[in-house]
């Protein structure tokens, strides 16, 4: 399926390559340089690229293209959400996936990408089992390994590869047996000119970190289980149990891994926790404009909005921004054209507010379009849509874990058309 | 033996090209490639170093003339890694090869290293091991002779006791690119394919597609290896040999007929790539084998299509009205099949993987009846919270999905609205489905939308916002007028591009009403002097040509002006010109007739030759001379004809016939490799293809029919005892021997871990199993053959064999392995114990436990070794070789055995609906009961019947296959029940919810009854959402009995005893004889039996007498024996008997026989 992978980064070094078949020469991404050079910007390259004898299929995850050279028909998905697989395991060992990090390591990605497929088709891919062949780095065992030159490739076969519970390795133990879910909802909306809502649903994850000794059989369950309206689970989770029973009925992976996946439909009136008042205009035939914006709290249920962000994409024909800030600070990027003010916490008392003078290239004609304002949030110890954890038990094991849960409720794609 | 002499050769003339010194390569000469004879373990490490600095010797000074730059400017470097590898210490042959890796990685040319590279294959290091492995994968290809020294040693591993060892040999040595060991590979994954361990089949299964791609012509070899591996259990194997088989033969749909249920029901255990693989294999077949569920609506949905802008209720209304006439035509009936594979990727939307998500959309998507494609929808919608690249595919996807079936994303609607920061490709796909979902109803909040993204930064965007509103505009006439005005008001935008875009699209409006539209026209004549683009010029003008009648003003001064700048204009726009200037002079030839000939005489001479070729033609058509015929008559016509106004079209209309999904689907074009999506048959082709040789205990008539073929040559044995029922002839202890031995059952734990130990248990148990058989024959001979014969039990060909055998042998372990735990230590002492009973002398019962004692496998080697010494056995195969297969994991299977259970318990119930709706012949006889008549049950009918399945939860229990059929137009929910009413001692397993049944649905769920033995009702109430009813099963007392397996003598022996305990109380309390004339239709065996059986859930015992039949059959509950004998006297009378210390039910069964046989 699979043929070869290379590793581009954006001043367009392969600096990667691997093959699973027969090699296929670099030259084969000068279709991919093309495409990109079309595209002018990175998110617009096709994921797919069909050249004369291959096909090219790649994603695009933190700076770096990951482009995969395919030979015959397979769905498309099947390649988009391995690499990202692979990236997410990047992510995980080395703590970024980022180009310095692989080439620092490049010994283990081969490694690692030799275990992920086998003749182009996926092998191991829980992050348990490769943790299990290839042991991560860290400072302690490289130190370790230098001084006893011994190596970083696990000495015990993997057995967890064998097993039925794939995602878990055997053997875990633990002094302290803690398990932490982190219930975190993103609001997705997008509030129209007049402040009404015209989109808003909420996508919630449950992220989980455990670390139990032997093999905990956990069932969690949720007091309002009925607001999920559409999950996705992570494999270990007994579907069955769920559909009778509304129990996320589990033996986890050892670590942090994603639970489950959710979305509060939009039929559900959705909490919207701030507003935006906002006054931007561009004046006819002079280079200048005035800007104007206000946040405030809404349906917060009590609690602070933090961590407030907002990033506006300014049209071109904007040189410059004078604004001043009654709370936080502003940027503005002359080259991007993009505006971020970073505001931090609302106080109901004293709105936090920005505003000032735009500068237009002179001689441009005005915008037609106002720009739309991206807002972050975060709302700590609150799930916005109300879904609430009931309680966690574990069979299989004798111990009594540490349990804790969290919420938060973020912004996701919150956006503000003006 | 033909490839394994070849294979001896090959290494004499790999070291022949090496140029060995002649003494060094008569040491090498008797090492074959094959280590068979035992010597020559390590023949790498028997080389010195010196002689490996030889071998080297003649590589390196070629190499810096051969390989290029890259090579010059390090070539000290080089030899340092040289050095490096040479050594003794593993952390610098370590370093080196980290090295190494790191040139390949970066793709440097790291090839010259290869002699100094290979020799470390067989490196103690397991991280230098695997890096080169790595390596040597990576340059194989390109020094073959070389690669050939590194095979031994994966030859060795394929050996090793180890099954990770094992599977990472085959791996490597597959992935070796060198033609020369394609027999060597062959062989390797023949050998494996039969491997005890799942995980080296499922390497096996991977390694099939790379020797195919080095050597097609292996293919028919291949395709055995895989009809092999798809009949294997495991899910492990499962999504690989899925995939083997797609890229090998993905046209041989034959072989997934028998594995069809299989892997239905594995897939949702099997690991989400292989889910994905398995998925669209299954969505190819299905189109081959079932009928379209929405044939009957293929029709109307041409109608349906005819009227666009319908929505989906009034289709529905059409249906209904139209159904009524189409009741002629045959009624369309679901495979169950067809629904297996439904029901079983249903739950699949719920992957976190995106790919399965997608898959099964698209499996719903072409397979499912029109009502039941909804589902997919919500996944869909959730994929687009992904990543960038998925939501690019999925929308894809979505796009073509939403023209055939609008209503299923209308809910979703708002999903697909665009923001700002979305990437334009992303923002066109979401504008090509809000177009595709735009109806009557909706249109007005996508125009606002799309008001919203005309004014957006991004040109391209906007332009395809215009597009689509031109669409909405011509598939929605009530708005058409609004969509034109905003175009309208759109040219006067200050962007060049949107005012072209939106002159294209208003010239194709235009066109639907031109009449009433003269002052658009005009307005866009004005336009020609801005305008620059092209394209948008061009269809200005050819808008005032066609409709120049309703401008007649205008249209001379437009050509006017545009005969002035001809010269510099683009060439589209020169043909439109030349067309204007035609239509022109056909109808307003006085003002331009001048105008019309000087255009065309600039055209005569331009310099693109299709304008030239126009200008000719035009004029010829055009202009009356002597020569033009009759052509020119009708120039008015040709010119003028009434035009139909365009459609516009989604570009996605008709791109499912492509899979959707697939690589095709998405570049619209066909893959190298893509498997075309069949039409669905007219005809279904014969269903029971996909029978499998179903275990006898559920399948009674056929069992005895195969048993009535299979009979005579076992009778005719020396024992009489006939082959499938074999371990019945050992005591009761030995039959749940054999089954704790297989750590099956259902529900004996281990959850999805039952399949693999089954697995291996089963090789187990079958491998003792035909030893036994062998015993009998060579009872006499000597025994050391017997062990060398044991020891090769794995060669394929006797496995096949055995595989049979396993298949026939199962149930029996499923059975009754219910309450058995699965130790396997105990249960292997325990057989060894009891194995000697069926009559076989000491010395043979001695071996037995032996061989199994060699067999064991936690026990490890010394076991086998002093074994040997204790016979003398003179083996033919070296004993090392074989070894245990190493434990597998257990240490889950105690502790999750709670919760699985549950899991379990929901696979067995499919497993059983399927059986009992499926496996027509066994239950077309059976009876149906009902429970609740369509009546009484305001349009919910229930019926019901005995299933003759163990009920997995509960062995105790007698399962009860229900089904619910709503008759009613309204969903019925929530049916269930409650407060049943029992007789002390019955318990009811209740059948989980069911949350909603549609109407005229129909689904059946399985409940366990414990009857304690006895045929009192089981009382309960039958609860829906808005109402109770009373119900009550009654069960015949045949079914509150269960089959039991026993030979002959033991079923007499069994007899004795049960008179000899009667004698204790009251002769004939356990015995009840009946006397009873058969009637003509019931003398022959085969009727007989049937009628017996059929009467009660009882087993044939195999009898040596013909006038004589055995059953016997165990009460659900108790457990106590029901015995029964038939005698044929002469004529036609016979005699019953049924023995068991149930008194009752012996009297009722005797009843119920009797009433069989003479009806």
């Amino acid at each position: 399926m699979i043929h070869s992978l290379f590793l581009i980064n954006c001043s367009g070094d392969i600096f990667l390559e691997k093959h699973w078949k027969s090699v296929v020469s670099q030259s084969v991404c000068d279709y991919f340089f093309e495409a990109q050079e079309k595209a002018v910007d990175v998110e617009n390259v096709p994921p797919v690229i069909s050249t004369p004898h291959h096909y090219l299929i790649s994603i695009y995850r933190d700076k770096i293209f990951f482009v995969s050279v395919i030979q015959t028909e397979v769905p498309p998905l099947f390649v988009i959400e391995f690499l990202h697989r692979v990236a997410d395991t990047f992510q995980d060992y080395f703590g970024e996936c980022s180009e310095t990090a692989i080439k620092d390591n490049v010994v283990i990605v081969y490694e690692l990408l030799e275990e992920m497929l086998d003749n182009g088709f996926p092998l191991a891919t829980e992050s348990n089992i490769l943790k299990e062949l290839i042991k991560p780095p860290t400072i302690l065992r490289s130190v370790v390994n230098s001084i006893t030159g011994s190596s970083n490739v696990g000495e015990t076969l993997p057995t967890g590869q064998l097993s039925n519970i794939p995602w878990r390795r055997a053997g875990v133990k633990y002094t302290n047996n803690e398990a932490y879910f982190d219930v975190i909802e993103e609001i997705d909306a997008i509030i129209d000119k007049s402040g009404s809502t015209v989109f808003a649903e909420i996508q919630g994850v449950i992220d989980s970190c455990i670390k139990l000794s032997g093999m905990p059989d956990l069932s969690l369950s949720f007091m309002n289980p009925r607001l999920l309206d559409d999950v996705s689970f992570h494999p270990c989770i007994r579907f069955k149990r769920w559909e009778s029973e509304r129990v996320l009925s589990f033996i986890p992976p050892d670590g942090n891994f994603r639970l489950i996946s959710y979305r509060v439909s939009s039929q559900n009136l959705v909490a919207i926790p701030v507003y935006v008042k906002h006054m931007i205009s561009f004046k006819e035939n002079s280079s200048s404009g005035r800007f104007d914006v206000t946040i405030g709290p809404k349906q917060n249920m009590g609690k602070t909005v933090e961590g407030v962000v907002m990033t506006v994409h300014m049209p071109k024909a904007v040189l410059n921004m004078n604004l001043t800030a009654s709370q936080g600070s502003y940027t503005f990027d002359p080259v991007t054209k993009v505006l971020t003010w970073d505001v931090g916490k609302i106080t109901p008392q004293k709105l936090p507010n920005l505003k000032g003078i735009v500068n237009l290239q002179s001689g441009a004609p005005k915008p037609e379009e106002n720009p739309s304002l991206n807002i972050q949030f975060k709302i700590q110890q609150l799930a916005i849509s109300g879904l609430k954890v009931n309680r966690l038990d574990m069979y299989g094991e004798k111990y009594k874990p540490f349990k804790g849960v969290k919420y938060l409720t973020k912004a996701g794609k919150f956006q503000v058309r003006t | 033996m033909k490839p394994m002499q070849k294979l001896l050769q090959l290494p004499a003339s790999a070291v022949n090209l090496v140029r060995f010194p002649p003494g060094a390569a008569g040491e090498d000469a008797k090492s074959p490639v094959l280590p068979a004879e035992g010597g020559q373990q390590s023949w790498y490490s028997a080389l010195q170093a010196d002689e490996l600095r030889l071998l080297k010797a003649p590589e390196q000074q070629p190499a810096p003339d051969n390989s290029a730059g890259a090579n010059r400017t390090q070539p000290l470097r080089h030899d340092d890694l040289k050095e490096m590898l040479d050594s003794n210490k593993d952390s610098l042959k370590l370093e080196a090869m980290k090295r190494i890796v790191a040139m390949i990685a970066r793709g440097k040319n790291a090839s010259d290293l290869f002699p100094a590279v290979v020799k470390n294959v067989a490196c103690k290091n397991i991280e230098v091991k695997k890096l080169v492995y790595v390596y040597l994968v990576r340059y194989a290809e390109e020094q073959q002779d070389l690669a050939l020294l590194s095979i031994s040693t994966f030859q060795r591993g394929l050996k090793d006791p180890n099954q990770l060892i094992r599977a990472s040999a085959l791996r490597v040595l597959s992935s070796i690119r060198v033609p020369i060991i394609v027999p060597i590979m062959m062989l390797a994954i023949k050998e494996a394919a039969s491997d005890m361990s799942p995980y080296v089949r499922k390497t096996a299964a991977h390694a099939i597609p790379k020797l195919y791609s080095l050597d097609s012509d292996q293919k028919d070899q291949l395709i055995e290896v895989i009809e092999k591996l798809l009949a294997d259990k495991t899910t492990l194997v499962a999504g690989s040999v899925v995939m083997a088989f797609e890229e090998v033969c993905p046209e041989r749909i034959d072989l997934i007929h028998k594995n069809y249920r299989k892997l239905c029901n594995l897939l949702i255990d099997v690991e989400e790539w292989g889910q994905v693989v398995i998925i669209n294999m299954l969505t190819r077949y299905a189109r081959t084998q079932f009928l379209s569920p929405n044939q009957n609506e293929s029709l109307l949905e041409e109608n349906a299509e005819k009227a666009f802008y319908g929505s989906d209720e009034e289709d529905a209304k059409d249906d209904k009205t139209e159904t009524a006439s189409l009741v002629k035509r045959k009624p369309y009936v679901m495979d169950p099949d067809h629904r297996l594979l439904l029901r079983n990727t249903k739950p699949l939307l719920q992957s976190r993987n995106a790919a399965v998500v997608m898959a099964v959309a698209q499996l719903y998507f072409h397979l499912a009846p029109k009502a039941e494609v909804g589902v997919i929808a919500k996944a869909l919608v959730r994929l687009l919270r992904s990543h960038s690249e998925v939501q690019y595919v999925v929308l894809q996807n979505v796009a073509t999905m939403s023209i055939k079936r609008r209503g299923m994303f209308e809910p979703y609607l708002k999903s697909f609205y665009i923001r700002s920061t979305d990437p334009t490709q992303i923002k066109i796909l979401k504008l090509e489905v809000l177009t595709n979902l735009a109806n009557e109803t909706n249109i007005s909040t996508i125009l606002r939308e799309f008001q919203t993204y005309i004014r957006s930064m991004d040109k391209d965007f906007v332009a395809a916002t215009i597009q689509a509103i031109g669409r909405c505009a011509t598939n929605i006439g009530k708005v058409r007028d609004t969509c034109l005005n905003g175009l309208v008001q759109l040219l006067s935008n200050r962007d060049e591009l949107v005012v072209a875009e939106s002159v294209v699209v208003i010239k194709k409006l235009l066109q639907m009403q031109p009449s009433q539209h003269s002052e658009i026209i005009k307005h866009m004549a004005k336009l020609t002097d801005n305008i620059q683009v092209p394209m948008a010029r061009a269809s200005i003008l050819w808008l005032i040509g066609e409709y120049c009648e309703h401008v007649p003003k205008i249209a001379p001064d437009v050509l006017r002006k545009m005969a002035k700048s001809f010269t510099n204009e683009e060439d589209i726009v020169k043909l439109q010109v030349i067309n204007l200037a035609a239509k022109l002079y056909l109808t307003n030839s006085k003002q331009s007739k001048l105008l019309t000939q000087y255009v065309l005489n600039l055209a005569k001479y331009d310099q693109n030759y299709d304008i030239r070729d126009r200008a000719r033609f035009i004029r010829q058509l055009i202009v009356p001379t002597e020569k033009s015929g009759a052509l020119n008559k009708y120039a008015k016509k040709l010119f003028l004809a009434q035009k139909p106004a365009p459609i516009l079209e989604s570009s996605f209309k008709d791109r499912d016939h492509f899979q959707l999904g697939s690589l095709s689907h998405l570049l619209n074009a066909k893959a190298v490799g893509y498997q075309e999506l069949p039409d669905w048959p007219d005809e279904a082709p014969d269903p029971s293809v996909r029978n499998v040789e179903v275990p006898e205990w559920t399948k009674c008539t056929s069992r005895e029919k195969r048993k009535e073929k299979v009979e005579k040559p076992f009778y005719s044995d020396s024992e009489g005892e006939s082959g499938p029922t074999e371990s019945a002839d050992s005591e009761p202890e030995s039959v749940s021997e054999s089954e704790s031995e297989s750590g099956s059952g259902t529900e004996s734990g281990s959850g999805s871990g039952s399949e693999e130990e089954e697995e291996e248990s089963g090789d187990q148990s079958e491998e003792e199993e035909k030893e036994k058989k062998k015993k009998k024959k060579k009872k006499e001979k000597e025994l050391p053959r017997k062990a060398s014969l044991e020891s090769m039990g794995s060669s394929p060909s006797e496995e096949e064999e055995e595989g049979k055998k396993a298949k026939k042998k199962k149930p029996q372990h499923d059975r009754k392995g219910g309450s058995e735990s699965s130790s396997e230590e105990g249960s292997v002492s325990e057989s060894s114990s009891s194995e000697s009973d069926s009559g076989s002398d000491a010395e043979d019962s001695q071996l037995e436990t032996e061989t199994k004692r060699r067999k064991m496998p936690p026990s490890s080697k010394p076991a086998p070794k002093a074994a040997k010494k204790g016979t003398k056995e003179i083996s033919l195969l070296d004993l090392d070789d074989f070894t245990p297969p190493p434990p597998l994991p257990t240490s889950s299977s105690s502790l999750v055995s709670s919760s699985l259970v549950t899991d379990l318990e929901g696979l067995t119930l499919i497993d059983t609906s399927l059986a009992s709706t499926v496996i027509s012949p066994v239950f077309s006889s059976v009876k149906t009961y009902e429970l609740l008549h369509r009546m009484t049950g305001e349009g919910l009918s229930v019926e019901y019947y005995f299933s003759r399945q163990p009920f997995a939860p509960d062995p105790h229990m007698v399962a009860v296959q229900i089904q619910f059929s709503n008759n009613t137009d309204s969903e019925v929910k929530n049916v269930r029940i409650s407060e049943p009413k029992l007789l002390s001692g019955m318990r009811v397993q209740e059948f989980k919810e069911i949350e909603s049944l549609a109407p005229g649905e129909t689904t059946s769920v399985v409940m366990g009854i414990d009857f304690c033995d006895s045929t009192q009702a089981a009382n309960f109430q039958l609860c829906t959402h808005t109402r109770q009813f009373y119900g009550a099963i009654q069960p015949p007392v045949g079914e509150l009995m269960a089959p039991v397996f026993m030979s002959e003598n033991e079923f007499k022996k069994e007899q004795e005893q049960l008179l000899r305990m009667g004698v204790g109380k009251l002769t004939g309390m356990s015995e009840i004889t009946e006397k009873l004339t058969l009637p003509e239709t019931c003398q022959s065996d085969h009727t007989i039996v049937q009628r017996v059986t059929s009467a009660a859930n009882v087993s044939r015992v195999p009898c040596g007498a013909d006038n004589e039949y055995r059953f016997a059959a165990k009460t659900v509950t108790s457990g106590s024996l029901v015995l029964i004998t038939l005698e044929k006297k002469e004529g036609a009378l016979a005699q019953l008997t049924v023995n068991s210390e149930k008194m009752v039910i012996g009297t009722m069964l005797v009843k119920d026989i009797i009433q069989a046989l003479t009806q």
